[in-house]
């Protein structure tokens, strides 16, 4: 491979708090290297530009059968709404894009990473089929945990050890990443057409409470010493007064230290807390209750969040939360699609549109916004839009835009139909804060790398890292004064470098490196009861034999597996 | 010493079994023995030791078939794909993700129509899920929850032999320790069926009138009068199922071809949908189509993450995809003889179609990749054979609840046979030769000189 200098940029790299300097970067094998290392480099002249490193995704729904259960039964979402084809496969689909586009458009913005948000352990095989079909970026994907039988059991008798040891074999038997938590024991009460509501409701069955299984979890997590840390989309999701229960569930990880060796500091990751931050008890009195999250979020140094931004967009909703899916079809009367796993977690998908027009929608629009606004600490604060629940992921550059400029805040509420109600139950019109570029790659690389524990390989820019390096062409000694303009440039980046090849140039893919499948491998003692307790679970209760449930080798795509030994 | 394999999976229907235990000889080589499966399944591996093809057979002048090697079969089908302006590559119903994968790559490379066996089988189903949705599970959860079953226009007995003692009806599972004795069984179905058999209650729906009797279903779970007689079955009958569907814990529909392809077609299985959602106000309840091929939900799945569309892709405008069934489906296209070069894997579309649109298929270079001899192959004028999915080749494949099933191979291909993933990405290979080759011939057209409006 060859060498490749990137010179003149403002380089804005979070990790080694270098903050828009004029800088060279020097790439050599697929490496970032001390300039000095290089003998015959080429030049990337990135004078007046604006350098980070590639972007990092944390949460993002864009492989698997939930996804692609969007993608089949929208066929409206490729209408009209798909480019023309300009790589070297076809491109189709809008807020469910094809796994083709997923890679283009990452690729397109500067992303090099993209954390799948939830895999179904039974469906892992698909996943990885699906990761293989997505050019480009690297993927990792987290299996769903919260609602397994196997968990649940194990943390009802406070057997932390063995849902370890059960933990280690299922991120293994499906090449999972890290520990996914979705509406823990609500989704399992799903499978009797029911929901766990709070907290402390418990399971049915089960009887154990959605607290039980978070506090099992975060200490299972810790007990391992996982890259990242547990991955909580909480109860009681999207519904008014729900910032209570978001409120409860973070007050569940105090008195808890991470323990890993990967340089992460949380033992918590809440996402899309958009979505868990509403006051009020109806729809027609809901409010933002921004500021008592924040406020939390500020004093506590061991929880990181995403904020999962409305774009106002026709979009299209998915989860593993079963019965919020079952609830939202009953408020839009749109077509409702639904998977439950045995076992182990339930899936839902039904179309929404985010409008301009719509109360609920402007108020959701402006939540998001005022977390980040409210956020003290940026590297535990991300940018997402929990794609492509609250708006599709190609809207980043948006939502970049939005929280950089209060003139392009109030463009887009003077759009709002409702927008003196949206203002009375908000408190968006009274921040003026502008977020910085520094924050922006803070959100967007270096946090969510550090969150999921892979900050000495992405989201920075210090050698020996990965050489990712992304390019915009944004000068922060002269920013545009058309905010339109951001957007646009993080839209099209002006060059991406993956892997130390050119792979975008002026918002065109150029090239396809290869890209990886990132897992997580655990080295846990011998456990016979979990071996004896999964034995029988295969034999009485899955539909698949645990020979052929384990991923085949052959069916995993360019690996890069990353090492934990929990048993020193 | 013959050995055994286990935990083989079953190239048959949409059950998918994955607990066959096969025998094979010391060397590798010949199937002895297939344990676990139905009689249809250990015939598929038991057929894979009969007298096989092992070169492509390319048809003569005088009508009969020469064999040729691999190499001259490759070029002969990506020229016949160059050549045409519209070909068709149809089927898929029986071969792996990966084969269709591939498939995917040739057809977007040669500008042709994408298509498979849901177009004359399950298509009214997806037509159905664009318009209402889907709510389903995995079949485990069948078995270790449900205490309702409803086939509804479906015969397992026949068409599904393990169903019903795997996921449905029989299992013991989680939820479920009585088996059999804790679940009702209800069957609809025109005809007193197998099926209908082992049901605590049949309803002997007249025939094409299944849309009314849903439409009774839904106004009784809504709590609202219905005729004395509602598609020749009787009120109070149609109430005695209702009352047991509403007090379900957790129920399932199984549906089949008996919705698809009556009277109402789409709009039976809209219903069905409408109705499982009505229930779902009340308890829990699911529905799921009864696939076919042990690999047919697969194309629906590859080339929905592929292009978004499940069937009926039409890709010949290169740069974008069209779905629009009636307009691009196999049938509908070889009707109004749109195609002009068809390549039919891993169906047998002789048999299949109605023999209008094979007539007018026939008029067109006819191109069929199979394992085996079947009738399609006997009109083709080219036969590829492939190694078996399943027995000869590993894969993934998607059961009927879109669970993905990692198949193994039991035994190796004949020799030099290649599976349809290698056969495709040789063909896509020669295409994009072919391609380099027109491109160097033709000189680039020069760019017409001036400004273009609006410049």
């Amino acid at each position: 491979m060859g060498e490749l200098i990137i010179k003149n940029g403002f380089v804005f790299d979070p990790l080694q708090e270098i903050k828009g300097d004029r800088m060279d970067i020097g790439i050599k094998d697929g490496r970032i290297v001390e300039t000095s290392a290089l003998s015959s480099p080429k030049t990337i002249d990135a004078a007046g530009m604006a350098v980070m490193a590639g972007g990092v995704d944390v949460h993002s729904h864009v492989v698997g059968p939930k996804v692609n259960v969007g993608r089949l039964f929208r066929p409206e979402d490729k209408l009209f709404k798909s480019p023309l084809k300009r790589c070297d496969r076809m491109e189709m689909g809008f807020s469910v894009p094809s796994t083709f586009k997923t890679g283009y458009d990452y690729a397109r913005m500067g992303y090099v990473f993209v954390n799948e948000a939830a895999m179904p352990p039974l469906h892992s095989p698909h996943v990885h089929e699906e990761i293989r079909d997505t050019p480009i970026i690297d993927n990792a994907a987290m299996p769903v945990f919260g609602n397994n039988w196997f968990t649940l059991e194990y943390l009802k008798n406070n057997e932390i050890e063995n849902n370890a040891a059960y933990t280690a074999w299922l991120l293994r038997a499906t090449r999972g990443f890290a520990i996914k938590v979705v509406n823990p024991g609500g989704t399992e009460a799903w499978g009797w057409g029911l929901n766990c509501e709070s907290i402390h409701d418990p399971v049915p069955y089960f009887d154990i409470t959605p607290a039980k299984i978070i506090t099992g979890l975060i200490e299972t997590n810790e007990f391992l010493g996982l890259p990242h840390s547990m991955h909580l989309h909480c109860n009681n999701l999207g519904n008014p007064g729900n910032y209570v229960d978001a409120l409860d569930s973070f007050k569940l990880a105090e008195g808890y230290t991470a323990k890993n060796t990967f340089g992460r500091d949380q033992v918590l990751h809440m996402t899309h807390v958009q979505f868990s931050s509403y006051g009020g008890d109806s729809w027609r009195n809901i409010d933002s209750q921004t500021k008592e999250i924040m406020d939390y979020v500020n004093a506590h140094d061991n929880i990181t969040i995403d904020i999962g931004q409305v774009t106002l967009d026709e979009t299209t909703t998915m989860t593993a939360d079963g019965p919020f899916e079952h609830h939202l079809r009953s408020l839009n009367n749109l077509k409702w699609a639904n998977t439950d796993v045995e076992l182990e977690t339930a899936a839902g998908i039904v179309p929404y549109i985010y409008s301009p027009n719509v109360k609920v929608s402007t108020i959701q629009w402006a939540i998001g916004l005022e977390l980040a606004l409210y956020s003290n600490d940026l590297m535990r604060t991300f940018i997402t839009t929990d794609h492509p629940n609250a708006g599709p992921f190609i809207r980043y550059p948006r939502v970049i835009k939005w929280l950089m400029s209060r003139a392009a805040r109030d463009e887009t509420m003077k759009t709002f139909k409702w927008l003196d109600r949206t203002i009375e139950s908000t408190t968006i019109d009274s921040i003026d804060r502008e977020l910085t570029l520094y924050e922006i790659a803070q959100m967007t690389r270096a946090g969510p790398a550090k969150a999921l524990g892979i900050s000495n390989i992405y989201g920075g820019l210090a050698p020996g890292m990965d050489a990712n390096v992304a390019i915009y062409a944004l000068n922060p000694e002269d920013m545009p004064s058309d905010p339109d303009m951001i957007e646009n440039a993080f839209s099209r980046c002006a060059y991406l470098v993956k892997d130390g090849i050119v792979t975008v140039r002026d918002g065109e893919v150029v090239a396809e490196p290869a890209k990886r499948t990132v897992w997580v491998d655990v080295k846990v003692p011998e456990n016979a009861q979990v071996q004896r307790d999964i034995y029988e679970h295969f034999l009485r209760h899955y539909s698949v034999g645990v020979e052929n449930y384990q991923l085949f080798e052959a069916n995993l795509h360019n690996p890069r597996v990353i090492e934990v030994d929990s048993t020193q | 010493m013959a050995k055994k394999i286990e935990n083989v999976g079953c190239p048959f229907c949409g059950v998918c079994c994955d607990d066959l235990v096969v025998t094979v000889s010391d060397d590798g080589k010949k199937i002895l023995e297939v344990e676990n499966s139905c009689i249809i399944g250990s015939t598929v591996f038991h057929r894979a030791m009969s007298e096989r093809h092992t070169l492509p057979r390319l048809r003569q002048p005088d009508g009969t078939f020469k064999e040729i090697s691999y190499d001259e079969a490759i070029d002969y089908t990506a020229k016949v794909l160059h050549n045409a302006k519209k070909p068709l590559i149809y089927g898929f119903g029986s071969t792996n993700c990966e084969g269709m994968a591939a498939a995917a790559k040739v057809a977007e490379q040669a500008g042709a129509v994408l298509d498979n066996c849901a177009s004359i089988c399950h298509g009214s189903s997806f037509l159905a899920i664009f318009d209402n949705g889907y709510p389903s599970c995995t079949l485990g959860e069948v078995k270790n929850r449900a205490d309702v079953i409803v086939y509804w226009g479906a015969n397992p007995a026949h068409a599904h032999p393990r169903h019903m003692s795997r996921y449905s009806i029989f299992p013991r599972g989680f939820f479920t320790g009585k088996g059999h004795k804790g679940r009702k069984i209800i069957v609809i179905d025109p005809r007193h069926t197998d099926t209908a058999q082992v049901a605590d209650i049949h309803l002997q729906v007249q025939q094409g009138h299944d849309y009314d009797l849903f439409d009774a279903f839904r106004t009784v779970v809504r709590g609202h009068d219905i005729p004395d007689v509602v598609a020749g079955v009787k009120k109070e009958q149609i109430i005695e199922a209702v009352d047991i569907m509403k007090k379900a814990r957790f129920g399932t529909i199984f549906y089949g071809m008996g919705l698809c392809h009556s009277d109402g077609r789409n709009h039976n299985v809209d219903i069905a949908i409408s109705l499982t959602r009505d229930l779902n106000d009340f308890t829990k309840w699911t529905i799921m189509a009864m696939r076919g091929h042990y690999n047919i939900t697969g194309p629906g799945a590859v080339w929905s993450w592929q292009y978004g569309f499940p069937y009926c892709l039409d890709l010949t405008k290169r740069d974008i995809a069209h779905m629009n069934p009636g307009e691009t489906s196999s049938v509908d296209l070889a009707m109004r003889e749109e195609v002009d070069a068809f390549i039919n894997i891993g169906t047998d579309a002789a048999a299949h179609f109605p023999i209008e649109p094979v007539k007018r298929l026939r008029k067109h270079p006819w191109i069929t990749i199979d394992p085996h001899p079947n009738m399609a192959t006997e009109i083709s004028d080219l036969h590829i054979p492939v190694g078996i999915v399943g027995v000869e080749v590993p894969g993934i494949v998607y059961r009927m609840d879109n669970v993905p099933i990692q198949y193994r191979n039991v035994i190796e291909p004949p020799e030099g046979v290649p599976s349809d993933e290698e056969l495709f990405e040789r063909i896509y290979e020669r295409l994009c030769e072919l391609e380099a080759e027109d491109a160097a011939r033709e000189p680039a057209k020069a760019a017409p000189e001036g400004a273009r409006a609006g410049e």
